[in-house]
This record gives C-alpha cells, sequence and structure tokens, in this order.
C-alpha cells in the first residue's frame, strides 16, 4: 500500500465512521429516553437515500402514502385508547399538528416537479419526509408497551426491522440506486486527491453534533430530554410526558439518520436492505461508548469506519467478519470491567 | 407551633380519597383508605416500613394504577395522566428525590417550571429567583451539578423544584430521609413556612413525633389500611400510637419538630 | 411419585409415542414435511425457552450455533478425503454428530466466556455481532463451498436403519423433540433448574445462597447451544444439503419470535411458537398472493406486523394467554394439595453442618469503614456477636445498616477495616464463600422468585447442601437428593408458619408472609450465622411474636442472629445487645435496657443537646 491508497482509504474510513457516529448518537439517544434499542434506525438510512434517488430519476415518490398510513392508523390508535379510558373525545389544535405536517410534505412530494427542484431541496424534501417516521413508528409501534420489558421492546423494534424493510422493497424495488454528488470538485494536497463529497459529509456531521449539543444545553425541550434519560421518574414528576420525549428521541433519530442517509447517497450504492448493517454498525459505536457516552460512541465509530475502510483493502471477502468480531474484545474489556453481579430489570 | 384541630364544615376539601385500593401483582399494598386534605392544610401519614405510604402516594400521583375515587379540588382524576395531575396542582417529592443528577442547580429548577413552558422565560426565572431567596444555599449552588450535592441540599433541590411547578398540594415521601439532624430541623421550618404561603401539604414521615408536631391532622397507615386517624395533637397523645410507633426515638424526633 | 401419577405419565407417553408412529402415516406427505421442520425449529426454540425465557439472557446467534452443527455433519459426510486426524469420525453419522455438538459447544464456550458476564443489552448486541460474523464466514470459507453450500450429504442410517423418507425422519425428529422436552421439564423441576431460574433477576440473591451465577449462566448457554447442534445435525440429514443462509442473522432473530410468540416462559412455548410461526407464513403465502396480488412480496412484511400485534396483544406468548384462559376449567377439577407430597415427606433428613461451640465467636467485626465516593456510609464500626447471641441494629433508615448487612455477606467490600467470621477473615472472600461457611441472610427489599412455588423458593436456601447437577436431574438420578432437599424447605416453612401456602406462587404472598418465606429459605441452609434485614416489618402483631418466639428458639440451638429492625417492642423483648448506629457510626452498644435507659446514648442520638 502506498500514502496515496492509504489516503483513499482513510477518507472512505472518515466518512463511513462519520455517518456510523451519527448514527451511534441517534442510538444512545433513543435509547437512554425510551429503552429501545432503535434496530430500524438503518431503514430511516436507506428510505432517506433511495427516496433522494428516486426524485433524481424523476421516478414518484412514495415515502408519503406511508406516512399517511401511520398518522390514520396513529389518530385510530388515540381515538380508542381515549374511549377506552372512559375520557370524552376532545379536539385539541395540537392532535392536529402532525395529520397537517403530513399532509403538507405529502402533498409537495406528490405535486412538485421533484427532478428540477435542485439538489439542496430535494435533500431537505427527503428528510422533511424521513422525520415523521419517527414520532409515527414510536405512536403505533412502541407507545402501546412502552412499560414492557426490554426483550419485548427489542423483539417489536427488530420485527419492525423486517416490516420496514420489505416495505422498502415495495416502495422502492429491488435496484440500488446511487444519487449525484453535492458537487466534483476536488482538492490536490500534495499528490492525494481529496473529493469535496467527503468534505461535505465531514463538515454537515460536525455541524450537526453543534447543533445536537446546542440543543441540549440550552433549549428547555432539549434539557427535557436530557432530564428524561437521567431520572424517567423525575421528568415524569415535573409533567415531561414520557410519550412526549419518545416522540421527540424518535424525531430526532429519524432527523439525524434521514440526514445521514442524503449524505452517503452518492458515495455508496444503497439498497432497500441496505440499512441493516449499516445501522448495526452504528449499535457497535454505541457499544464502545458503553450505551452511555457520547463522545467515546463518536470515537468508537470513527475508528470503525477506518477498520472496515483498510480491511476491504486486505482482506475484502472476511470485511464483515473482521468487523463485527472487533466487538468481541471491545465486550471482553467491557465484561472485565463490569465487576460484581447485577440483578437485570 | 400549635396544631389547630380542623372541623369538617370550615374545610375545603382539596384532595378527597375514598376506597383507595392498589396491587402490585396479587398483593394489595393499599386496602381501602380513605382520607382528606383540606386547603391549606398539613396532613401526615405515619406507620411502619412497609405499611403502603410510599404505595399511597404514588398512585395519588397516578404512577400507579388504583381503584377507588381520588378528588382533587373537587374533579375525579380517575383516568387522567401524572401529567394532567401536575397540570392541576399536584406534586409529589419521592423519596428518592429523583433529581436530574447529571445537571445543573438551575437547569433542575428550570425543568421544574416545565409545566410553564408556553410562558415567556423570564417568568421562570423569576420564579427561580423566588427559590434562591428562600434556599440560599442552592443559589450558591447555582452552576453546581445536582448529583454532587449534599443529602440537606438535594432535599432542598427537590423541594425547590416541585415548587417551581406551583403546586396546590405538595406531597413529601419522607423528607428527612438520610438528613442529619439540623438540617431535619430545616426541613420541618420549611415545610411549616410552606402552609403559611398557602401550600396544602400531604406529609409522609417516619419521624412521626416531628410529623405530629408539625401537621393538622394525622393517619395511622398498617398493612394497608388506615389503623387510627384523627387531629395530630391528640394523636401524639394517644396511648397506641405512642406505643406502636413513637418508642425509643420519640424525644428526639420532638425536638428536631421544632 | 404416586402411583396414579406414575401411571397418568406412563400413558401420556404411550400416547406421545403412539401418534409420533402414526401420524406420519396419516398426513399429506406435505404437512410431514412441514412438521419435519416445525421439529427441527421447536428444538432450537427450546433451547431460546431454556436461556432466555428462563434464564433471562438474550441470544440471536442460535442459528449460527445450528449452522455450525450442520456444517460439520455436511463435511464428515460428504468428504472424501479428510485429514488423517479426521478420518476416523468420516462416513459416520454418530462421529458427525459428536463432532458437530464438540465445535459447537466449544465455540460457544469462547464467546459465552466473552459475553455471558455482561448485563443488559451487551449480551443481545453481541449475539448480533456473532450471529453475523459466523454466517459471513461460512460463506466465504472455500473449504464450507462458499455461498453455494455444500450438497450430496448422504443419507442418515443408524443402527442399520435407513432414515431417507420424510416419514422415517419424522419420528426421528419428534422423538429427539419429544425426549429433549422431557429433560427439560426434568431438569427445571431440580436443584440445578432452581439455580437457572434464579438467573432471571435474582442474581445477588443465588450468590448469597451460594450458586455460582456465572457457571449456572455458562451451564445453560451451552445446553441451548447442544440443543441448536443436534438440531443442526438433523437439518444436515433431512436437508441432505447446506448453504449459509438458514443460518443468517435473520434465522436468529426468527427462532427468536417462535420463542416469543409461543411463549418464552414456557417449555410447550417452544414447540407451540415453531408451529405457530411456520404455518403463519404459510398461510400468509397462500392467503396474500389472493388479496393483494401476485407482484408484490408482501409475506415479510405483514409477518413483521403481525409480530409486532401479537406481542403488544401478547406480550409473554400465545402459551400464557392460552393458559390464563384455560386456567380456571383446569383447576375446577383439581384441589390445589395441601401439604407436601409423600415421596418428600418421607425422605430421611439433610445431615447438619457441626454446632459452634456456645458462645464460640462467630462474627467479629474491626473498624469496618465503607466509603462511597464522598459519603461515609460506615464509620470505624467494632463489633462482636457470638453463638446463640441474637444482636440487634437499630437507626433510623439511610444510618448504614443495609451497607453493613452488605459488607458482612461479602455482597460489598469494606474500604477499610476486617471482618473475622468463625475466627477466619472474610476479605477476599465471595458471597457464595460466606453462604458454604454458614451465614445465611433475608434481604430489606424481599428477593423471592414471584412465580415459583413458595417450596421451591425456600429450596433455594439448601442449594450448597446438594450436589445433584443438570445431568443427574435430566435422567431423574436426583429424586434422592431432590426428595431431601424438598423436605428440608417443607420442614423450615412449617417452622416459620407457611406450612398451609406451600404451593402457593410465592408472588402472591403478602409481604410480611414474603419477608418469613425469605427466613426459612435462609434456614434451609443450616447457618450458623442468620443476617436479617427488618424481618418484622409489614408483619401483624401475631405473627411478630411467632417470629420472636422461633428467633429465641433458633438462639437456644446456637445460631447467632443479627438483625436490622425499626420496631422497638420487638427488637426490646429479643435482643440479647442492640447496636446503634446513626450517619454510619455506632453511637451506643449494650443491653437493651441500657440502651433505652442511658442519656448519653439519647443525646448523641438526639444530634447535640439544645
Amino acid at each position: 500500500m502506498n500514502a496515496q491508497i492509504a489516503l483513499l482509504l482513510g477518507q472512505d474510513g472518515f466518512i463511513n465512521g462519520a455517518i456510523y457516529a451519527l448514527l451511534a448518537l441517534s442510538i444512545l439517544l433513543v435509547f437512554s429516553v425510551t429503552r429501545i434499542l432503535l434496530i430500524p434506525l438503518g431503514e430511516f438510512v436507506s428510505y432517506a437515500a433511495l427516496t433522494m434517488a428516486s426524485m433524481q430519476a424523476g421516478k414518484p415518490v412514495m415515502l408519503g402514502a406511508m406516512l399517511v398510513a401511520l398518522c390514520l392508523i396513529g389518530l385510530l390508535m388515540d381515538a380508542r385508547d381515549a374511549l377506552r379510558a372512559g375520557r370524552r373525545l376532545r379536539f385539541r389544535a395540537s392532535k392536529l399538528l402532525m395529520p397537517a405536517y403530513v399532509a403538507a410534505v405529502t402533498g409537495l412530494s406528490v405535486t412538485l416537479p421533484l427532478e428540477h427542484i435542485g439538489m439542496a431541496f430535494q435533500g431537505a424534501l427527503t428528510v422533511a419526509l424521513v422525520v415523521p417516521l419517527g414520532p409515527l413508528l414510536y405512536r403505533v409501534l412502541f407507545l402501546p408497551i412502552a412499560s414492557a420489558n426490554g426483550l419485548v421492546l427489542l423483539i417489536v423494534a427488530i420485527a419492525a426491522h423486517v416490516a420496514l424493510t420489505s416495505a422498502g422493497l415495495l416502495i422502492f424495488g429491488p435496484e440500488g440506486s446511487r444519487t449525484e454528488p453535492f458537487s466534483d470538485a476536488t482538492f490536490t494536497i500534495g499528490d492525494a486527491i481529496i473529493n469535496s463529497q467527503t468534505l461535505w459529509v465531514i463538515a454537515l456531521s460536525f455541524i450537526l453534533i453543534a447543533l445536537l449539543y446546542a440543543f441540549f444545553e440550552k433549549n428547555l425541550y432539549g434539557k427535557a430530554l436530557r432530564a428524561t434519560a437521567v431520572d424517567r421518574l423525575g421528568a415524569q414528576l415535573v409533567g415531561i410526558s414520557p410519550a412526549l420525549a419518545g416522540k421527540a428521541s424518535f424525531a430526532l433519530a429519524a432527523f439525524i439518520s434521514g440526514l445521514s442517509g442524503v449524505l452517503i447517497a452518492p458515495i455508496t450504492t444503497i439498497y432497500f436492505d441496505s440499512g441493516f448493517v449499516i445501522s448495526l454498525k452504528g449499535f457497535v459505536g454505541a457499544i464502545i461508548g458503553g450505551l452511555a457516552s457520547y463522545p467515546v460512541a463518536a470515537a468508537g465509530a470513527v475508528a470503525l469506519g477506518l477498520v472496515e475502510a483498510f480491511s476491504t483493502f486486505y482482506a475484502s471477502s472476511y470485511k464483515e467478519v473482521i468487523v463485527f468480531t472487533l466487538l468481541l474484545p471491545v465486550l471482553l474489556w467491557r465484561s472485565v470491567a463490569q465487576k460484581g453481579v447485577k440483578d437485570e430489570q | 407551633m400549635t396544631a389547630r384541630t380542623p372541623s369538617a364544615s370550615e374545610v375545603i376539601a382539596l384532595l378527597q380519597v375514598s376506597g383507595l385500593h392498589v396491587s402490585y401483582g396479587k398483593i394489595e399494598a393499599v386496602s381501602g383508605v380513605d382520607m382528606t386534605v383540606g386547603e391549606g392544610k398539613i396532613v401526615t401519614v405515619i406507620g411502619p416500613n412497609g405499611a403502603g405510604k410510599t404505595t399511597l402516594l404514588s398512585a395519588l400521583m397516578g404512577l400507579l394504577p388504583a381503584r377507588g375515587t381520588v378528588r382533587f379540588d373537587g374533579e375525579d382524576t380517575a383516568g387522567t395522566s401524572i401529567k394532567s395531575r401536575i397540570d392541576r396542582g399536584l406534586a409529589l417529592v419521592p423519596e428518592t428525590r429523583a433529581l436530574f443528577s447529571t445537571m445543573t442547580v438551575e437547569n433542575n429548577l428550570e425543568l421544574g417550571a416545565f409545566r410553564f413552558r408556553a410562558r415567556p422565560a423570564r417568568e421562570r426565572a423569576a420564579a427561580m429567583e423566588e427559590m434562591f431567596a428562600l434556599f440560599p444555599r442552592l443559589k450558591e449552588r447555582r452552576a453546581q451539578l445536582a448529583g454532587t450535592l449534599s443529602g440537606g441540599e438535594r432535599q432542598m433541590l427537590a423541594l425547590a423544584r416541585a415548587l417551581m411547578g406551583r403546586p396546590r398540594l405538595l406531597m413529601l415521601d419522607e423528607p428527612s430521609l438520610g438528613l442529619a439532624p439540623l438540617i431535619v430541623r430545616d426541613v420541618f421550618r420549611i415545610i411549616a413556612d410552606l402552609r403559611n404561603r398557602g401550600v396544602s401539604i400531604l406529609l409522609v414521615e417516619q419521624n412521626a413525633r416531628a410529623a405530629l408536631k408539625v401537621a393538622d391532622y394525622a393517619y395511622v397507615l398498617e398493612l394497608g389500611r388506615v389503623a387510627a386517624e384523627g387531629p395530630a395533637a391528640e394523636l401524639a397523645h394517644d396511648p397506641r400510637v405512642i406505643a406502636a410507633y413513637l418508642g425509643i426515638n420519640s424525644k428526639h424526633q420532638e425536638r428536631l419538630a421544632i | 411419585m404416586s402411583p396414579i401419577l406414575r401411571f397418568r405419565t406412563a400413558l401420556l407417553a404411550l400416547a406421545a409415542i403412539v401418534v409420533v408412529l402414526v401420524a406420519p402415516h396419516l398426513l399429506a406427505p406435505y404437512q410431514v414435511v412441514v412438521l419435519n421442520n416445525v421439529g427441527i425449529f421447536a428444538l432450537v426454540t427450546l433451547g431460546i425457552v431454556l436461556l432466555t425465557g428462563i434464564g433471562g439472557l438474550t441470544s440471536f446467534g442460535q442459528a449460527a450455533f445450528v449452522g455450525i452443527s450442520a456444517y460439520a455433519t455436511a463435511c464428515l459426510a460428504t468428504m472424501a478425503d479428510l485429514p488423517p486426524w479426521l478420518a476416523w469420525l468420516g462416513g459416520s453419522p454418530w462421529g458427525a454428530l459428536a463432532a458437530g455438538l464438540a465445535l459447537t459447544l466449544l465455540v460457544a464456550a469462547i464467546l459465552g466466556g466473552v459475553t455471558l458476564r455482561l448485563s443488559g443489552h451487551y449480551l443481545p448486541l453481541g449475539t448480533i455481532a456473532w450471529g453475523i460474523s459466523l454466517y459471513y464466514l461460512f460463506g466465504t470459507l472455500d473449504i464450507l463451498g462458499g455461498f453455494a453450500g455444500i450438497t450430496g450429504v448422504p443419507p442418515l442410517r443408524l443402527f442399520g436403519i435407513g432414515f431417507e423418507s420424510s416419514e422415517s425422519l419424522f419420528v426421528l425428529i419428534w422423538v429427539v423433540v419429544l425426549v429433549s422436552l422431557l429433560a427439560t421439564l426434568n431438569l427445571l423441576d431440580s436443584r440445578a433448574g432452581r439455580a437457572i431460574r434464579t438467573l432471571n433477576g435474582g442474581q445477588i440473591m443465588a450468590e448469597s445462597m451460594g450458586i455460582d451465577t456465572f457457571r449456572t449462566k455458562m451451564v445453560t448457554f451451552l445446553l441451548a447451544a447442544g440443543l441448536a447442534a443436534f438440531a443442526g445435525w438433523l437439518y444436515a440429514y433431512t436437508q441432505r444439503f447446506v448453504a449459509p443462509t438458514p443460518f443468517s442473522l435473520q434465522a436468529g432473530i426468527e427462532y427468536m419470535f417462535m420463542a416469543l410468540i409461543g411463549g418464552a416462559g414456557f417449555v410447550w412455548g417452544a414447540i407451540i411458537g415453531a408451529g405457530a410461526v411456520v404455518y403463519l407464513k404459510e398461510l400468509l403465502q397462500d392467503v396474500l398472493p389472493l388479496l393483494l396480488g401476485k407482484g408484490g412480496n408482501y409475506e415479510t412484511m405483514v409477518f413483521g406486523l403481525l409480530v409486532i400485534v401479537l406481542m403488544q396483544k401478547m406480550p409473554l406468548g400465545i402459551t400464557d394467554t392460552a393458559a390464563r384462559r384455560l386456567k380456571p376449567l383446569l383447576h375446577a377439577r383439581r384441589p390445589a394439595p395441601s401439604g407436601a407430597a409423600p415421596w418428600i415427606t418421607a425422605a430421611p433428613p439433610l445431615p447438619r453442618r457441626p454446632r459452634p461451640a456456645p458462645a464460640e465467636s462467630i462474627l467479629e467485626v474491626r473498624g469496618l469503614t465503607r466509603r462511597f465516593g464522598g459519603l461515609v456510609a460506615n464509620h470505624d464500626l467494632s463489633f462482636s456477636v457470638q453463638a446463640g447471641q441474637i444482636l440487634a441494629v437499630i437507626g433510623p433508615n439511610g444510618a448504614g445498616k443495609s451497607t453493613l448487612f452488605n459488607q458482612l455477606s461479602c455482597v460489598d467490600t469494606p474500604t477499610a477495616g476486617q471482618i473475622f467470621f468463625r475466627g477466619r477473615t472474610v476479605n477476599g472472600r465471595s458471597a457464595r464463600d460466606m453462604a458454604a461457611a454458614g451465614l445465611a441472610r433475608t434481604f430489606q427489599h424481599v428477593k423471592l422468585l414471584p412465580t415459583m412455588s413458595v417450596l421451591e423458593n425456600a429450596a433455594i436456601g439448601a442449594h450448597l447442601r446438594g450436589g445433584k447437577g443438570v445431568f443427574s436431574s435430566i435422567l431423574r438420578l436426583d429424586r434422592r437428593e431432590e426428595a431431601q432437599l424438598l423436605k428440608e424447605a417443607e420442614t423450615q416453612l412449617v417452622r416459620v408458619g407457611l406450612g398451609a401456602h406451600l404451593h402457593a406462587e410465592a408472588g402472591s404472598l403478602a409481604l410480611g408472609q414474603q419477608r418469613v418465606l425469605e427466613i426459612a429459605r435462609a434456614l434451609c441452609a443450616d447457618p450458623c450465622l442468620l443476617l436479617l434485614d427488618e424481618p418484622a416489618a409489614g408483619l401483624r402483631l401475631k405473627e411478630k411474636e411467632n417470629l420472636a418466639d422461633l428467633l429465641s428458639k433458633l438462639r437456644a440451638e446456637g445460631i447467632a442472629v443479627v438483625l436490622v429492625e425499626h420496631d422497638m417492642d420487638f427488637v426490646m423483648g429479643l435482643a440479647d445487645r442492640v447496636m446503634v448506629m446513626d450517619f454510619g457510626e455506632k453511637i451506643a452498644e449494650g443491653l437493651p435496657e441500657q440502651v433505652q435507659a442511658n442519656p448519653l446514648v439519647l443525646e448523641a442520638y438526639l444530634g447535640g443537646a439544645e
């Protein structure tokens, strides 16, 4: 290997690592707020990438149909819950927020000439379409079992991944897609070529992380989410509803992974079932962070991206074996670090 | 402080509980409790460990499902969420305090006013200054993480956080737990002070003497049932209560409630 | 076992044999093939029921274990030129079974060693990771035929009988399934099985009763892997062809679906879950094209949605829901027995450990200090307890009494100071060692297994007084010892006044009774030191008097007792000495009357004079 190849691999590794880091952060956020391991996170990534690709290919965008269906199911469930609790069905303006938003983005996705609206707008609309998937899925799938044990939550998360993947096949078809790069510019440093897409991904990842930091440090709602993660009972006692916190964390996760999907779409060919392995690598990052520490998880995810890039070069057919076997020493380290016996619950 | 004897006609019932049952799986922890908390009163629930005191408060707050009627300010709370109870003016400071340990004192207080999130931020800031006037220690520690506070400061923060939500009925679960005697005395002084500001208080305490000293009315809970009730001053001298619950600690507790 | 029960069991076994032999000839050939699959899946799922449903350890990697064994079988059966050191195994199905089992167990032991100590969500995520790794390994190793797999596995021949037709395989598969089911039922109803059942939420308690929880986890994990290996062997001979796909993570996830849908807490849930999933998929394949047209691939999506709906409606699985529906019917016919069965009461009593000499020093604590960060939970505590003495520790909540107990029983380690138990230092010893040395305890927050019977809960305390393991339990060679253990449990339960509740679920007792059950469990260990954390809380007056009588009797037998209690009346009438704690420090010790009357004590305890 020469320096040029190393730099190329390093670039690949950094891009993927940055994406895994973003996903690891979403996983940690959702897990600490709701105790759910959000396995279907990867589907948000692939849905976003494939939606963006459909727009550019001039194919109809079908994601809106799914949003409308989920939204209707959610409203029916709300009504059923209210009737069961013996409450009167009360009309509240806040209830209309989600249906109105879904109607608006779906309307845009159906009526606009998506092929010609420009890449920035395509990306924004794509993310806007993926975000409501988060809270809607939380409402329909997880809210009814919010107090169930961890295993049931995990199984439902996995079943959701199964259903979403095959729904992806129906919506997007079996072919893989890749979108146009944000710009074709390249930079040369010495004899190394740096792709502008690399810079895009890394810059946007940093901006996103900075925005998230500001949200959690300065904004009352961001603080409320943190509070829910720190002490669920305390959060309930100051009036932060766990359902609202759950929906918010899912929305944030969908936003981050939707954006990740838009970012990697020009770099990697994405298929309807690509999401799972991508999100698993986010999980590896999250595990390295001990399902608790954000900076360690991010660093672990970047390291993972680099290992993956270099193992592609040295032993490409064993790439996945190497990446996932790498988890064992991490787990071993955690296992040695954990002292004594604990009771689960 | 002298405990007054409230007569039924004089008191407007803020909280009215009748026939409350709470179960964990197959075990009934609270069986058919009736109780009333009048507006502006301090009512205490005393009893041995495992009598169902914490369970009772959790059920009133909506944290546990329960059978029976709970009326708050005349309205039935059946089927309402914790959030809606908070919006109506109920607040609970649990035994564990449930602070946001990795967040600052200021953030904890700010989140205490989460139910006023739609109001301008300066109102929250003003409320926070009020709390700092009431608990000067917290002002000194405003930028410190809640997890690094001492036991007494934590209890102050838990109380202040609950007060940030401007509750009408404040439920306190073992506020003196694990606190040094001098600080316990502070806590009881604050409780008495809060009543003078118009906050009604439902107090669960193991320091039975101290609780009876500060309260207007008391219930003795035993094995999930009300074993005795009456004006606190009378109950404090009831020989059965003395024998069963006050025991060796009694003089000590009495001094703490000054 | 009573003659009637034995007769009923024999009848059931006979019926099962007849069904297994006759069914393949009555069913359509296609149904036989489907049921063969159900049987193989049920075997794997049974392992998950044991591991996840009962032991609380989540694994998505069982399919990979099936794969290891299936590949080992296929390799040995098909390869012409095996290396010399393997050649003796070639061509023999028994050799293939042995090799598949050995290889699977080896891999499982390594993976288990890395992941089983971890709590929470690391285990499932870890199993997902190695499930993927092994799958890719199957697909990339040339020797295993890559993604095309290995074809041409010869038909199975055992004892000179050929198992080529689906019908003959049906008999073999279902005999293996039923035998495994019986073995699992036997296992769970034994000393080793009780240890496995403590893993789900009772590990601290289990260690305090002398159960090695890590070893128990490993044994459970290996049993589940072993069942998967058996399934892999059957799979290779049923399909006569192996490729990576059926051993992928997706398959591992599907096995977990089967277990949870069937009911992970129930042994029968394995068969019900495997059957439900297989037939559900068949149904979807038949029905969906009619409803939605042939074009789309809707099965997987609808299947995923159905799993979600099932989990929302029946979070504990079909078996649980069915059992609860059927319970009233079954109960009406069979009144619950009171008292222990005759085969238990007839057992000879267990041998007891030699009693300590009167006034032997049992516990000696010197300068004990425990800090948590800046908080001093125990500060410079010194005291001692002799055989036949009751020491009461009193003090307000938060005084550090439970911290003290945790250090005495080696659940927690002192920051400084020394503890001597019967003259030997306990430094560096584990909770298990202390249990073996004769210390038994109860917990402030009751730690029982709520769905297990009162009798079985108490028998956990006698764990170290028996020695039969997994294999004796499966083969029922443990019955003599088991009867003795259960008899001990019964004896102690009668002694504490729970004789009428032997067969009730522990979770259905009142809280006070649960505390008393913990005392019975501790007594089953035949202790010389008993640590009781608030034993009288939640008891009625009469029950308190009975408890005091019992503790007096234990004292007369030479047992040393340390108890934490709030009820002063209870303590004052009973204890030989009282130690008063406040803010982690011992502020007084002496005879009950002395402590009560001592003005200095009161002064100190009151937090300074006015």
